[in-house]
């Protein structure tokens, strides 16, 4: 089976500080991969460099087996940043105009949108739970809606990629439930492969299958069974968190 | 004199259509430029076109021939220089903006005979635009507003986010670069017509006035057009019955729109 991401050797920095270095890793169809690391260990930079938003780097990056250089379906893969990363609160946009944005990777010149995308736009805003906001502008939503829109966005497009970049972190705890229960869905009966950057430990083992742990270099890379025997990560986890991760994934 | 009189008057006319059209087209750019934080990009490049008319009126050539090309590398300079010094872009359109009034300056002092001419272009007189100045506003017009309805949801996602905006595809960079150059010829052509001084006003003020009412993108695209004809309009018939300069009540008429949406979006909250 083609892998949907395979990296080697990937090494990537600015100036001369290296950030990532000698990154090696496979993700397979289905797969949903929780990426954990400290801070300040490449988890958002790694995803960056992934999704061709920062380079140039050295070593291999394939998505779905093709040269990352080459790539440009981006339809396929569904991207969730940061919350309140690079957009700007103030923007006049309204959540359906937010969430149409999600179906431009499809579209060639001119990219009008039209009454299929439309439809679709709405079924995954139904999907969220969002369809009475569809008409509010973006910045005045609260955060945890704001989230769901932005969650739309990336699912806008079916695809089968989902990247995410800590996406639990505006939600309070009855959203951040139903987010993953819906993540999850996702991955279970419609096979969509997850990639979720997370600092929320003891929710890592509940709902992924493989965990990534970055520290500039991949330090673990294996399914949570591996995880939980290797003594090693007790170290980078301590040894009371190694359990309760393992505690929620069995 | 009654409002009909006023239009059978043929610079009134010629003024009212070129005013309003580049209204239209200030607006419309303005709208991405203010929710880029590049508000004061057009401020710069008037001033670099105010350097480029004094270059050209000091070697005798005709000024639009000097400032296109001129301001179109300033606007390349602005961003590159944004993009890849580390400078902030007000730093960078800050820069521009001085070393073109300087040159400016400077021109106007090393030559002593067309002072007067350069301070027409400073101030403009809208109200002594030609039948050709008409035509070349109507034409660019059209150019930039049919780019903008191409390239509509593209410039709207850069301007939301310009990192997701890569992540789908869009080439960003490609973008940004359309919208200053779009922005400097719209900015030469508009000095000539309105003046260094008001060419920023129009870009940003029918911009931020509809920002405050509008309910989404396209609201606030059709607002600020909305906001910048009608400040044109009110402009230009005040300072026809009160003998006022156009310019500078085109841009009171701006402000005094401003301040009314301000206070209309406080009254609805």
């Amino acid at each position: 089976m083609t892998p949907i991401i395979n990296v080697k050797n990937l090494c990537f920095g600015y100036g001369s500080d290296d950030i990532l270095y000698g990154v090696t890793f496979s993700i397979t169809p289905g797969d949903y991969v929780a990426l954990s690391g400290p801070n300040g260990a490449g988890k958002s930079t790694l995803i960056k460099v992934l999704l061709g938003l920062a380079g140039p780097y050295r070593g291999k990056i394939e998505l779905f087996g093709q040269n990352r250089k080459l790539f440009n379906d981006w339809g396929r893969i569904g991207y969730l940043p940061q919350q309140s990363n690079n957009y700007n609160p103030l923007f006049p946009a309204t959540a359906r105009e937010v969430v149409r944005m999600g179906l431009l990777a499809g579209k060639s010149f001119p990219k009008i949108f039209n009454a299929a995308d439309n439809e679709r736009v709405s079924v995954v805003m139904k999907l969220m739970g969002i369809e009475k906001q569809k008409n509010k502008m973006v910045g005045e939503l609260s955060g945890g809606q704001q989230q769901k829109v932005f969650l739309a966005r990336a699912l806008a497009s079916n695809p089968s990629l989902l990247v995410l970049d800590e996406p639990s972190s505006a939600l309070d705890p009855l959203s951040r439930d139903s987010f993953f229960a819906l993540l999850e869905e996702l991955n279970q009966e419609h096979q969509t492969t997850v990639i979720m950057v997370t600092h929320d430990t003891p929710q890592i083992g509940r709902y992924a299958k493989t965990l990534l742990y970055l520290d500039k270099k991949v330090v673990f890379y294996g399914g949570f069974n591996d995880f939980c025997q290797s003594p090693d990560m007790g170290g980078y986890f301590g040894s009371y968190s190694q359990h309760l991760i393992c505690h929620q994934h069995d | 004199m009654e409002i009909i009189s006023l239009f059978s008057l043929g610079f009134v006319v010629r003024a009212f259509v070129a005013g309003a059209f580049i209204a239209a087209l200030c607006a419309i750019l303005g709208n991405f430029l203010v929710l880029k934080k590049l508000s004061l990009i057009g401020d710069g490049l008037s001033h670099v076109s105010f350097g480029a008319i004094a270059l050209a009126l000091f070697f005798g050539v005709y000024p639009l021939l000097v400032a296109i090309p001129l301001v179109l590398a300033a606007s390349y300079f602005v961003l590159k220089l944004s993009q890849r010094a580390k400078l902030y872009g007000d730093a960078a359109i800050g820069i521009v903006s001085a070393v073109g009034v300087s040159i400016g300056v400077m021109l106007a002092s090393l030559s002593n005979g067309f002072n007067v001419d350069l301070f027409a272009y400073l101030f403009g007189n809208i109200l002594a635009v030609s039948a050709a100045e008409v035509w070349l506003s109507i034409g660019l017009s059209a150019v930039v507003l049919l780019a903008i309805f191409l390239l509509f949801n593209d410039l709207m996602v850069v301007s939301f986010d310009e990192d997701y905006a890569k992540m789908v595809g869009v080439k960003a960079s490609r973008l940004n670069l359309m919208l200053t150059w779009l922005t400097a010829i719209t900015v030469v052509l508009a000095v000539k017509v309105v003046g260094v001084m008001l060419v920023s006003a129009l870009l940003i003020l029918p911009a931020v006035s509809a920002l405050q009412l509008a309910k989404s993108f396209r609201a606030a695209m059709a607002l600020a057009v909305g906001a910048g004809v009608l400040s044109v309009l009110i402009g230009i018939t005040i300072s026809v019955y009160a003998d006022l300069p156009a310019g500078a009540t085109i841009v009171l008429a701006n402000f005094a729109i401003f301040l009314v949406s301000l206070l209309w979006r406080k009254v609805l909250r």
